[in-house]
């Protein structure tokens, strides 16, 4: 006979979930037998991340509940059994199969329901409701016999359900009964920016309209008729127009229920009955239904610590969110709507890069009470800590919102962060809590996530997080390790004059002399480029097979579906018509989708492992030449027309790209590098932003360097002016062999250059005046590579052995099938995971 | 226990590098690594891109654990156990494997 009281959870949906895991995790497991009761047919799931099933997600990557967490701490889950009454005297639940449970502590987690107003016609077929994964199935099918959808309700589900059907391929339609979208969260200015940025996606945005009537369509299925008089027909109506707590059974057994629904609970969740708590959307706290899942997790936090006879409470939430829309970013803080008397509103509007601020802040300036971002929410979390910690507010505080102009920062540091500052709401994360981790020895990202669970829920803190730790690792001096990984105590630089010095020719001798255990895809993919550009040997020979990613390993670029891009070099963007010709011949023959790269070149994609090779037989045989798109090498050379044609060109732009793509080609490097040049200052071959940039003038060549077009743009700097050809490539080799024997693994030209100590001035001693006196040795290096450019396509095929890896697999002649596409515009595009599902289907059927 | 299937000859491995092949209607990639004299073989099909591309990553090992980086993504499994170590609640199959007399073997579960 077990001495254990009986805890009986009804609802297994997100937060009597958390409220499991939470308990899970105390002591007071030990003293119960728990028992929970779950309608859906699976436990627990990420409502929030619903309409991601859509994009491919399956129920089980949505599963909030770890495999086996029901058997391995002995909780008794009642699946596809719904809890239908409460009997508060005789202290027992019964289930809709007829079970019933004796308990000693009840928690209610029934969460809500969809609300679907009563309009005449809501019950008609295909008016459908999105909540579960069962709705979403029933929407799926729905859709796929439909060609219009309509979404009653504006709000941010609606929105989400509206996504939900624009991706199902429906003309979408949200028709909202207020003035604005999201009327909860924005102000007038917020929900104008955002109902034109969901129009430019597509979707149809109807306001103001009042539902009376759901008919029979004459196009369509329905026709929804409105208060104004106008109509809309659509094949699917998805109701999405609120929410409303699930409280019958509480009501039943005599609960405390609110006038407008919701069980009434103290902060400590407790419900009229001291033995039954209510936790999650079925709970009204202060008059309050909390609709977002932070607050729910709050509770069953609460009563979990509770039970664990620890002291706690839940005495409100912040309802401040931040998410993303159809790809729109949206978030809205405290206030938003400046209803505290006295606040003062700064408010910014971006017509064309269409984003709208709006900060509320105290009659003071002091504080700030509320905000609301569309179109840009990178100041989320810095605002939210100014409004949650009270912190006072800089002098103007429309600097947090104006766009900045200059290098002045007015971000908030972590430092003026208050311990007590919650860093992860997810997870109830101090400041204080993540200081401590990181004192007690948690220095990586990874272990502070791990140790403290911040940022491993909806993940919007991380980079949060990642200020915090890099400020603390700051104050406690601690360097950061520059070694390349675990397998060679070196940067790259060090790495690279070990091969210099002892005149290395193979990984596995740097590994023997001065690294250990196997090495890996960091420092193989390293000490590889660093051989292919101090030797220039064939990258396929067999030591450096080993050392390539599949992009050098099969010389093409790997694609989302695992097929390949081809890419042959255009140098200068120059070709003929016979020869454009024969790329179309390629492409057609092939079935490859073909597109012009913003490069001046012409990418083939689509290409699978097995046809590789066959398809760079024709382009070679015809001329062409591999063009190192899947290298970290020289890239293009982009040119203008320059002066053979252009009305302005003072030099030939075309002539000198091609000398110079046809000299670099090859060359491999720390990171990808691109050139371009000019025919006059006009720029239209735009030099000043690549690695390497000339331009034409009356007196000669003025080369630009460490220009950068990337994540983070870098304009080039003058290195040098009015120079004759052979001075300029004298320059430009120097430059590129001081960068490929100096630079960080995987560094730009433009970092290079930006943590060069002495900066351009230092560059430029080095090459114009040669300070280090090692100018020759740097140009002698690059005739090397230039003397011994060898096309690795034309080396590749030329050799049958090489050619066999060139197969899908080693033992049969079959393709992969999972590689599917489908056509787009006239031109095949991979098929996303809907689509390969029916393709299979259709298959299947056939 | 279920047989072992002939899959290729030694020769067909590529050292320091994966190959991948039909065993049974799945696909598998296999892995040698010579400075163990090792062989491995798991799930050819990455779980994160969910494509079929596992045998085309660069091996090599994360604190002496024989790993594969999948190329795409850059995740990195456990060559033994075929588990993840980014995130362990993800893995690929792993499969026996063995060298018998020139010939490559696996041998997949019941």
């Amino acid at each position: 006979m077990s001495n254990k009281q009986t805890l009986v959870v009804i609802g297994n949906g997100m937060v009597g979930q958390h409220f499991l895991s939470s308990l899970a995790g105390s002591a007071a497991m030990a003293d119960y037998r728990v028992v929970t009761f779950c309608e859906e047919p699976r436990p627990a799931y990420d409502r929030v991340h619903l309409s991601e099933y859509f994009a491919g997600k399956s129920a089980e990557d949505l599963s909030l509940v770890e495999a086996g967490f029901f058997a391995e701490h002995g909780i008794e889950i009642h699946l596809g059994d719904k809890a239908v009454a409460i009997d508060r005297v005789a202290k027992q639940v019964t289930s809709a199969k007829g079970l019933t449970i004796a308990y000693d502590k009840l928690v209610l987690a029934t969460g809500s329901y969809p609300f679907v107003p009563p309009v005449p016609g809501h019950e008609r077929p295909q008016c459908l409701v999105y909540r579960t994964i069962e709705d979403l199935e029933a929407i799926q099918a729905a859709a796929a016999q439909s060609k219009v959808g309509a979404v009653v309700g504006g709000g941010l589900l609606g929105l989400e359900a509206a996504k939900a059907l624009k991706d199902l391929g429906l003309e979408t339609h949200v028709i909202e009964f207020a003035p604005r979208l999201m009327a909860v969260q924005l102000d007038e200015g917020g929900g104008a920016m955002l109902k034109h940025k969901i129009e430019a996606l597509g979707v149809n945005v109807h306001l103001n309209k009042n539902t009376t009537l759901i008919d029979d369509g004459v196009q369509c299925r329905h026709k929804m008729n409105f208060a104004d008089g106008q109509v809309l027909e659509t094949d699917i109506v998805l109701f999405s127009a609120g929410i409303r707590p699930r409280d019958e059974m509480a009501r039943q057994s005599g609960l405390e229920v609110g006038p407008r629904g919701g069980i009434v609970i103290d902060n400590q969740c407790r419900t009229s009955d001291p033995d039954i708590y209510a936790i999650g959307e079925c709970a009204l706290w202060n008059g309050q239904i909390f609709g977002l899942v932070a607050p729910g997790y709050t509770m069953a936090r609460t009563v979990a610590a509770a039970l664990n006879g620890d002291a706690a409470s839940f005495t409100g939430a912040d309802m401040s969110t931040k998410l993303k829309l159809m790809g729109v970013d949206v978030a809205s803080i405290g206030d938003a709507h400046a209803r505290t008397p006295g606040a003062l509103v700064y408010t910014y509007q971006n017509g064309s890069a269409e984003v709208y601020k709006r900060l509320v802040v105290s009659q003071d300036k002091k504080h700030l009470l509320g905000a609301v971002l569309v179109g840009d929410a990178a100041g989320y979390g810095t605002l939210l800590q100014y409004c949650l910690n009270g912190i006072e507010l800089p002098e103007n505080p429309d600097s947090l919102i104006l766009p900045q102009r200059s290098d002045q920062s007015v971000g908030l540091g972590p430092d003026a962060l208050p311990a007590s500052a919650q860093i992860c709401s997810c997870h109830d994360v101090s400041k204080g809590q993540v200081c401590g981790a990181i004192e007690a020895g948690c220095l990586t990202l990874g272990d502070l996530k791990a140790q403290t669970k911040a940022a491993t829920g909806c993940g919007g803190c991380s980079a949060l997080l990642k200020s915090v730790l890099d400020c603390e690792l700051g104050k406690m001096g601690v360097a950061v390790s520059t070694d390349l990984c675990e397998h060679f105590a070196y940067t790259r630089q060090d790495l690279y004059n070990l091969v210099m010095v002892g005149q290395i020719k193979t990984f596995d001798e740097l590994l023997d002399k001065h690294g250990k255990g196997l090495g890996c895809d960091v420092c193989k993919q390293a000490v590889g480029s660093i051989l292919a550009s101090y030797w220039n040997d064939y990258i396929l020979e067999k030591p450096h097979i080993g050392l390539q990613d599949t992009n050098d390993t099969f010389l093409a670029n790997m694609q989302k579906d695992g097929t390949y891009s081809v890419v042959p070099r255009i140098a200068g963007g120059e070709i003929t018509p016979d020869m454009l010709i024969v790329l179309g011949q390629v492409g057609k023959k092939y079935n490859l989708y073909t597109k012009i790269t913003g490069g001046q070149r012409v990418d083939f994609f689509g290409a699978r492992l097995e046809q590789l090779p066959a398809i760079w037989k024709e382009l070679t045989d015809a001329g062409f030449e591999s063009g190192h798109a899947y290298g970290k090498s020289l890239r293009t050379v982009k040119s203008c027309v320059g002066s053979t044609w252009c009305r302005f060109g003072v030099d030939d732009s075309v002539g000198l790209a091609i000398e110079l793509e046809n000299r670099y080609k090859g060359l491999r490097a720390p990171h990808k590098i691109k050139f371009a040049v000019s025919g006059c200052t006009r720029e239209c071959a735009e030099a000043q932003g690549k690695d390497i940039g000339v331009i034409a003038t009356e007196n000669g060549w003025n080369l630009y360097v460490c220009g950068n077009g990337g994540m983070k743009p870098r304009h080039a700097d003058l290195l040098a002016t009015n120079l004759d050809k052979e001075t300029l490539i004298k320059y430009i080799d120097r430059v590129l062999i001081f960068y490929v024997r100096t630079a960080a693994r995987l560094q730009r030209t433009s970092v290079w250059m930006e943590n060069m100590e002495g900066g351009l001035e230092y560059l430029k001693s080095v090459v114009i005046d040669d300070k280090l006196g090692i100018g020759a040795d740097l140009e002698q290096q690059m005739h090397h590579v230039v003397d011994t450019y060898q096309c690795e396509w034309k080396t590749t095929l030329q050799d049958e052995q090489r050619l066999k890896r060139f197969r899908h697999f080693v033992n049969s002649d079959q393709a992969d099938d999972n590689v599917v596409f489908v056509e787009e515009r006239g031109q095949i595009r991979p098929a996303n995971d809907f689509e390969r599902k029916h393709f299979k289907l259709v298959e299947e059927a056939a | 226990m279920s047989s072992w299937i002939d899959v290729c000859s030694i020769d067909d491995l590529q050292p320091d590098s994966g190959i991948c092949a039909l065993v049974g209607g799945r696909q598998v990639a296999i892995f040698f690594l010579p400075r163990r004299q090792a062989v491995y073989a798991i799930g050819n099909f990455d779980p994160f891109s969910r494509a079929n591309v596992l045998s085309r990553g660069m091996i090599g090992d994360i604190g002496g654990e024989p790993m594969v980086a999948s190329p795409m993504y850059k995740q990195h499994f456990h060559l033994h156990t075929g588990v993840c170590f980014e995130d362990p609640s993800v893995a690929t199959p792993a499969y026996r494997v063995r060298i018998d007399r020139g010939r490559v073997a696996v041998q997949l579960p019941e």
